[in-house]
């Protein structure tokens, strides 16, 4: 048995006996004992998970009902909150912090007899790019360790590609699913805003970001999906999808559909590799019967600075809570005037987080709400509008996930507008509330590059045909680690 | 002049649940953080669920205040640091940009003088703070966040009060339109309370906060006219500042430092979705809403040419209102008003007597009905009542326990007539000369009848015997 097989493949191999839970999950278990120095994906490891994995192999024995993940190991980031196991969003304010609940996807996976194997890694309360803004350390790409491995959700998109586990959730605000997605070369999900319930996940930029699957094949993401989407009483911003089903008809194919290739995305002066690897997969993507077009958003150059607007704005007041009072970390109050203890309880907040929070605040405060806040609205309501222009002629767009290769850990987590400009090719759709997904496509230099597909509010079926029908087409290496 | 305008927040403690999560809307009795969840204590990934029928019952005291309710409603959060503030931000709702509160643009009669509202805003409460001892000498501040998210409605009324009797009839109004909407309880302590804020001769602004009850708020509101005034008097400018009401000491304090100028950076709360009120919930909520006192009030008025002042006390008080309504009929409403409002004050003011109040709807009636036939005089219905009131027993059986009867016996009055003629000689010349001073012997008579002797019947037998002298 090799632990470099897709979910859908696991689902197959418990159910004709060729696998045990039990097997698959201590092996698992052996491969992160190995690989977690190096990589460093989890957080925190699930210390039951193979007494668990025993109780599904004793059901599945006895022929009773068994959920459909049938013991499917499942990585969980940091900043979703999972009942008796510590979620600290990677920071030292949360160090110790577990839930009394579970987030409504972590309880729906569960309800499905998912076995949460860990919580993953990720920039502090997933602000970040490359993962090294967490409080316990960078997380590294498994294709070659001296790398980032995108972020912030690094740890998810490092242990589904290290074989650490299946599938994982990740958290996508501005890109923080597919940028790992992307680095690591797995497939990842920015669903539709409000196709997934956010209860239990902990708050950075409430009205953009959305719960999303990373796993090793499109199938896998859309099985998952199956799981965690739909309408949640907990969540007042979900959506009744009608509840399809996102694995049927995969190989639906996209020939005769229209993509619209995003002018400001894919021009002169982008990375070589990343636009060679680009071109040569509209080439393929025509070759399987689309038309592609060349499509302009313009308004997509001005998204970096509404996102950070509007998600640092969010970010400012969703922190806030954390000031020592009711979590956080203890120190003596001895000596400290109320304001010194404030002020010495947010220093524990790492340069990422602090540097967001006093920017948000400053945005909404008086004077300068309408010139930056109200500003950055706008630009988001236009790059909506856009996107609706867009997709009434064309069914989909396609742009790199990324717009370089991944760069050395340490490269340049000094230079905050470089990383931020990381994020270009993605927050479109965070700001806009469309699906996107990422496909792994490419190695170039030995280091992975994704296609990012974008589809209209709701189109996830459609996206995911795409993605299929080019991740089909790959035969990527085996990742070396 | 003065001017005053008020900030009142209101509790709906009728409501089943708080304002975002199914915890006990009405926090009182349990022990301290008992009723909470990650929802109403901010946890990190809880989000809130908006409580429906907080959106209804508030939407409801918003028409019943006169104000328009928009078609769009939204959340914005209110960010500041407090101890009592689970997530340190408060969710509440704000017009800055366009109207999208729970309802604006109101106005209410007091005494004849329009009182506008300028908006009501849904939101929540945050929790409580204890202290040890005195909140200025106390080691150990303990929080108890039971009350953490109480749906909340905040009215905001434009600077329109001239005297503080206007504002204590517009708070009665206020706290028997929550109760007669069935939203709130407002004798339950911290379930409606305000904040003033008063100028004189256009004069600064002084806010008064921290005014427990609500009936405290007419004295703070006293004192400060007369502090202002005698500051004024001696050319002393009135600071702008805030002032706390001391219970204790019936006086307003200036609240030591001034706070600074609180940037509160509201922006929207994307968790709650924008709000459609579409026409058809207005319609619906409209048919379901009990009569305003506004309305019944000019109802009064109109139908039954109840006098303005009598119909203030009768409208604004729904225990009144409610006694009235059963009991009255076209006739008779003038008179029932008129026993209510002057001859039941004093038997039916407080809780506890209202309780233990043993009148009916049909006493009244059958009460009104003796006094309008001339079968009692209005002295003898108000001894009537005061027995009805204790015992309960029938007004018949009141009539003949108490001998309050008219005395309708001709012959028998004829008799006490001769004998005030006999003892008042003078008078009786009098009167034959000035027919104005009949009333002198009329009065006589009822003295001798004990006030039993029918009015009308006494002065025809006065008359006759005048003219056959």
């Amino acid at each position: 048995m090799s632990l470099g097989i897709s979910a859908t493949q696991y689902l197959q191999q418990v159910k004709n006996g060729s696998t045990s839970v039990e097997e698959y999950v201590a092996k698992t278990l052996e491969r992160i004992q190995k690989v977690e120095k190096k990589v460093h994906a989890f957080i925190s490891v699930n210390e039951n998970a193979l007494t668990q994995a025993k109780q599904i192999d004793k059901k599945l024995k006895a022929k009773e009902k068994v959920g459909s993940c049938l013991g499917m190991p499942v990585s969980i980031k940091d900043n979703i909150c999972t009942k008796g196991m510590k979620t600290t969003c990677a920071s030292k304010v949360l160090e110790d912090f577990v839930a009394p609940y579970d987030a409504t996807v972590v309880s729906r996976l569960k309800s499905q007899d998912a076995i949460i194997i860990g919580k993953a890694n990720l920039d502090e309360f997933a602000m970040g790019s490359t993962t090294e803004f967490s409080y316990f350390g960078s997380t590294r790409n498994p294709w070659n360790t001296d790398y980032v491995p995108g972020g912030s959700s690094g740890g998810s998109g490092a242990s589904v590609s290290a074989l650490e586990c299946l599938a994982s959730l990740g958290s996508d605000t501005g890109g923080s699913v597919r940028s790992p997605a992307s680095f690591c070369s797995v497939v990842g999900l920015k669903p539709t805003y409000g196709l997934v319930s956010r209860y239990g996940l902990v708050s950075f930029a409430n009205s953009i970001e959305q719960i999303g699957p990373l796993a090793r094949t499109v199938e896998d993401v859309a099985f998952i999906l199956n799981i965690i989407s739909g309408r949640d009483l907990h969540d007042n911003t979900t959506l009744d999808n009608g509840k399809p089903d996102y694995t049927k008809d995969p190989d639906a194919g996209i020939s005769g559909k229209k993509i619209g290739i995003i002018s400001e995305m894919v021009r002169d002066g982008i990375d070589k590799d990343v636009a060679a690897t680009t071109n040569r997969a509209v080439s393929k993507l025509q070759r399987l019967g689309a038309e592609c077009i060349p499509i302009s958003i313009d308004s997509a150059v001005h998204s970096v600075a509404a996102y950070y607007i509007i998600a640092s704005a969010e970010a400012s007041s969703n922190l806030a809570r954390y000031d020592n009072i009711r979590y956080g970390y203890n120190f003596d109050l001895e000596g400290y005037e109320f304001n010194a203890y404030i002020s010495k309880a947010r220093s524990s907040f790492g340069p990422e987080v602090t540097r967001r929070m006093l920017l948000g605040a400053f945005v909404l405060s008086a004077g300068y709400y309408g010139k930056y806040y109200l500003k950055a609205q706008k630009v988001r309501s236009m790059i909506k509008s856009q996107l609706d222009e867009a997709f009434k002629k064309v069914d989909l767009l396609v742009a790199p996930t990324m717009p370089i290769l991944p760069f050395k850990i340490g490269e340049k987590i000094d230079d905050p507008l470089t990383l931020y400009l990381l994020d270009i090719n993605t927050i479109i759709a965070n700001l806009a509330g469309i699906p996107a997904i990422s496909v792994p496509y490419e190695l170039a230099h030995g280091l992975p590059i994704g296609i990012q597909f974008f589809a209209n509010s709701m189109q996830e079926k459609l996206l995911l045909q795409a993605a299929y029908a080019l991740h089909k087409t790959t035969n990527l290496p085996e990742v070396p680690i | 002049m003065t001017k005053i305008g008020l900030e009142i927040h209101c509790q709906l403690t009728k409501l089943e649940s708080k304002l975002f999560c199914s915890c006990k809307a009405d926090y009182r009795g349990f022990e301290p953080n008992a009723n909470i969840c990650p929802v109403c204590i901010g946890l990190p990934g809880s989000l809130p669920i908006l409580n429906q029928k907080a959106v209804e019952k508030a939407a409801m005291i918003s028409m019943a205040l006169g104000c328009k309710v928009p078609q769009k409603i939204g959340f914005f959060r209110k960010n500041y640091f407090y101890p009592d503030l689970p997530k340190s931000f408060q969710i509440t709702q704000y017009n800055a940009y366009g109207p999208t509160s729970i309802g604006y643009d109101g106005k209410v009669l007091i005494e004849d003088k329009e009182i506008r509202i300028l908006r009501i805003q849904l939101e929540e409460d945050p929790g409580r703070l204890v202290y040890e001892g005195s909140s200025e000498k106390t080691q150990i501040t303990l929080v108890d966040y039971n009350r953490a998210g109480t749906p909340l409605v905040e009215i905001v009324t434009e600077p329109d009060f001239e005297t503080p009797k206007q504002v204590r009839l517009f708070l009665n109004l206020l706290a028997d339109l929550v109760e007669n909407l069935g939203v709130s309880d407002p004798s339950l302590e911290g379930a409606l309370r305000v904040d003033g804020n008063i100028s004189i001769d256009k004069g600064n602004r002084v806010e008064i906060k921290n005014v427990a009850s609500f009936r405290d708020i007419e004295k703070a509101l006293h004192f400060e006219i007369t502090r202002q005034q005698s500051l004024a008097e001696r050319n002393i400018p009135i600071p702008s500042e805030t002032r706390h009401w001391d219970e204790a000491r019936k006086i307003t304090v200036s609240a030591r430092s001034k706070e600074e100028e609180q940037d509160y950076r509201y922006f929207p709360e994307a968790d709650i979705p924008t709000i459609l009120i579409d026409k058809t919930v207005i319609e619906r909520l409209g048919k379901n809403m009990p009569e305003s006192i506004i309305s019944k009030k000019e109802r009064y008025i109109k139908k039954y040419g109840i006098p303005l002042q009598v119909a203030e006390v009768l409208s604004s008080d729904k225990f009144y209102s409610d006694l009235f309504e059963q009991s009255h009929n076209e006739k008779n409403a003038k008179e029932i008003a008129n026993l209510i409002t002057t001859d039941l004050k004093g038997f039916a003011d407080t809780k506890e007597q209202r309780e233990q109040l043993k009148l009916t709807p049909t006493h009244l009636l059958d009460l009104a009905d003796a006094i309008m036939s001339n079968k009692l005089t209005r002295n003898s219905g108000k001894i009537a009542l005061q027995e009805i009131v204790k015992t309960g027993k029938s007004l018949s059986e009141i009539i003949s326990s108490l001998d309050l009867g008219h005395v309708d016996d001709e012959s028998s009055l004829v008799k006490v007539i001769n004998d005030i003629f006999a003892e008042e000689q003078k008078a009786v010349d009098e009167a034959k000369n000035n027919p104005d001073t009949i009333n002198y012997l009329v009065g006589k008579v009822m003295k001798k009848t004990k006030g039993k002797a029918n009015p009308s019947l006494t002065l025809d037998l006065i008359k006759k015997r005048l003219d056959t002298q």
